[in-house]
């Protein structure tokens, strides 16, 4: 059994994010780039499910510009059998990225698709479920749990209010939460040897898609902060000011 | 144009959400339609009609759709989307489930997660976990948009609205639900709750976390939540996890026991009204964003706060 696993190239979880002076972008010159978190945890479960012996092949694939096989070498030295790249310098929204993930679905056959619930970077939360409708699959979001079988999953999501089971036929696609698994660390020499696995580059544009972005942003700009409060001496003090100068209890 | 709502329900009860998604709608039309797409939910219809803003209530009353999920609503929505310019789903687990769905069905971009809206194809939302506030502009002819709840006030009850059945769509299941388990509490539901109290890894253990947060919450009325550090080392159930990726609250009162004030943490509270912040470390980054901080032990100051309510 097949799976696929798309990874995007974002800004590392530990970089703190400024808003350009002009307020086009958040300036990300010579920030550190990561895979998205979530998809480190999409990356993982599938290797799980290959070392469980009930998956055969895993396929990482990342959509956007040639640096982006850095984060696919990642992935493979997590445990992913080979990489596509599929190449665009331009800006890939998630409609556009669910339609080239389809083209490669296509080609590959998958029988799952395991991607990150969320990237860390637009925070849209769409390509998996926009992805499972273009190819009329069933889906399961926000997993925290995955029971892979011949022919169907059985995923429990984190839902508001709870958790929530749901089974389904494959191919499917199953997105991740964070309390999925705890990603590994690639070691050294799963790093030197994912450098020899294979790696195919397809351009965006051989795909026949549209990819051309349907959002423009026309200003980024910071969050109105929060001026730092009162330090309070006590309990009575927090008490008296959350009664009478707040006016909240 | 008209503008189309998806109700959050549960079949029997509206989720609080919905109250804020219409309010995001009626800031872009006059003409606010809401489906309820259901089993057996008659009883939610009868209160979206009530609600202020609400033009009519379309009702899908089919087995298809009594655990809502998202196959079959996607494909509800898209049927009934002809009539209308924008459609609008609350920023839940329900709504992001969803949405997305129908947005790439209509070959459109979705809009997540807005928390204003500038005019019919401007919106804000907030990007790189609330740390920047992104202005965009859909050149789609239908804009699909999933609404922060905190950042619109819930519409009030005191309208009639028409209730109209509607027809269903193809229904065809996809997914089997095997079972739920939701967490029950008498509590308020952390979305909307008036006042939020919420636990960090200075909790310790499961059990002080409901030995000294709970009693805070009945005093207070609150609802419970919790830092991902709590949630991980498994005090409370991942329902609590307030956050970046948890829920987004906006109470009136938000009070951080014994957490540091992780930025992921921040992006979900940080536009609480009043935040105050007890914790033993006086360096904690949560202090920065509370409006009132408290620098003691949580095991003494929270039981003494408890007792003088």
């Amino acid at each position: 059994m097949k799976v696929l696993v798309p990874v995007k190239r974002v800004v590392d979880y530990n970089v703190k994010v400024r808003v350009k002076a002009d307020e086009t972008d958040v300036d990300l010159a010579n920030v550190k780039m990561s895979m998205n978190p979530f998809d480190e945890i999409a990356v993982e479960e599938a290797v799980r499910l290959k070392e469980k012996g009930i998956v055969s092949e895993v396929v990482a694939v990342s959509c956007g510009p040639a640096a982006c096989q850095d984060t696919l070498r990642s992935a493979m030295a997590m445990g992913a059998d080979r990489g596509i790249l599929v190449e665009s310098d331009g800006e890939l929204q998630p409609l556009a990225v669910a339609k080239l993930l389809k083209a490669v679905c296509e080609k590959e056959g998958p029988s799952l698709l395991i991607c990150g619930k969320q990237a860390i970077d637009d925070d849209s939360n769409q390509t998996g479920q926009m992805l499972a409708a273009l190819m009329d699959w069933p889906q399961a979001t926000f997993a925290s749990k995955v029971e892979l079988a011949a022919d169907k999953v059985t995923v429990t999501r984190e839902i508001d209010g709870g958790l929530e089971t749901l089974a389904m036929a494959l191919p499917a696609v199953v997105t991740t939460d964070l309390r999925l698994n705890e990603p590994r660390y690639a070691t050294l020499p799963n790093i030197m040897k994912a450098k020899k696995k294979p790696l195919d580059t397809i351009a965006a544009d051989t795909l026949g898609v549209d990819i051309a972005p349907r959002l423009k942003t026309i200003k980024v700009s910071e969050p109105p902060k929060r001026a730092g409060g009162v330090k309070v001496a006590d309990v009575a003090d927090l008490l008296n000011k959350l009664r009478n100068e707040a006016k909240v209890i | 144009m008209a503008v189309l709502v998806l109700a959050e329900h549960d079949n029997k009860s509206l989720k609080a959400a919905t109250l804020n998604t219409i309010a995001a709608a009626i800031k872009l039309s006059g003409d606010v339609d809401v489906l309820v797409a259901g089993e057996g939910c008659a009883e939610v219809a009868a209160r979206v009609a009530a609600l202020q803003g609400v033009k009519r209530v379309l009702v899908v009353d089919n087995a298809a759709y009594g655990d809502q999920a998202a196959e079959p609503l996607a494909k509800l929505v898209v049927s009934l989307a002809a009539n209308y310019s924008h459609l609008l789903g609350p920023s839940s687990s329900y709504g992001k489930n969803t949405m997305p769905r129908v947005a790439a069905l209509l070959d459109v971009a979705q809009i997540s997660d807005i928390v204003g809206v500038v005019s019919e194809d401007t919106f804000v939302r907030p990007i790189y976990a609330g740390n920047a506030l992104a202005t965009v502009v859909s050149s789609d002819a239908k804009k699909v948009i999933t609404v922060r709840s905190t950042a619109f006030d819930p519409v009030a009850d005191g309208a009639s609205a028409a209730v109209e059945n509607a027809a269903a769509a193809d229904a065809a299941k996809k997914s089997d639900l095997v079972g739920r388990e939701l967490t029950k509490s008498e509590r308020p539901e952390l979305g909307a709750a008036k006042v939020v109290v919420s636990g960090g890894r200075g909790l310790g253990s499961g059990e002080s976390f409901k030995s000294i947060m709970e009693p805070l919450a009945d005093k207070l009325g609150a609802a419970i939540g919790a830092s991902r550090a709590a949630v991980d080392a498994g005090f409370v159930s991942n329902d609590c996890q307030v956050g970046q990726t948890g829920k987004i609250v906006a109470p009136q009162l938000y009070i951080a026991v014994g957490m540091s004030g992780a930025i992921q943490h921040l992006a979900g509270m940080k536009d609480s009204k009043v935040i105050v912040a007890i914790n033993k470390d006086p360096d904690a980054p949560i202090f920065q964003v509370a409006d009132y901080g408290l620098v003691a032990d949580l095991f003494e100051a929270v039981p003494q706060l408890t007792a003088s309510l």
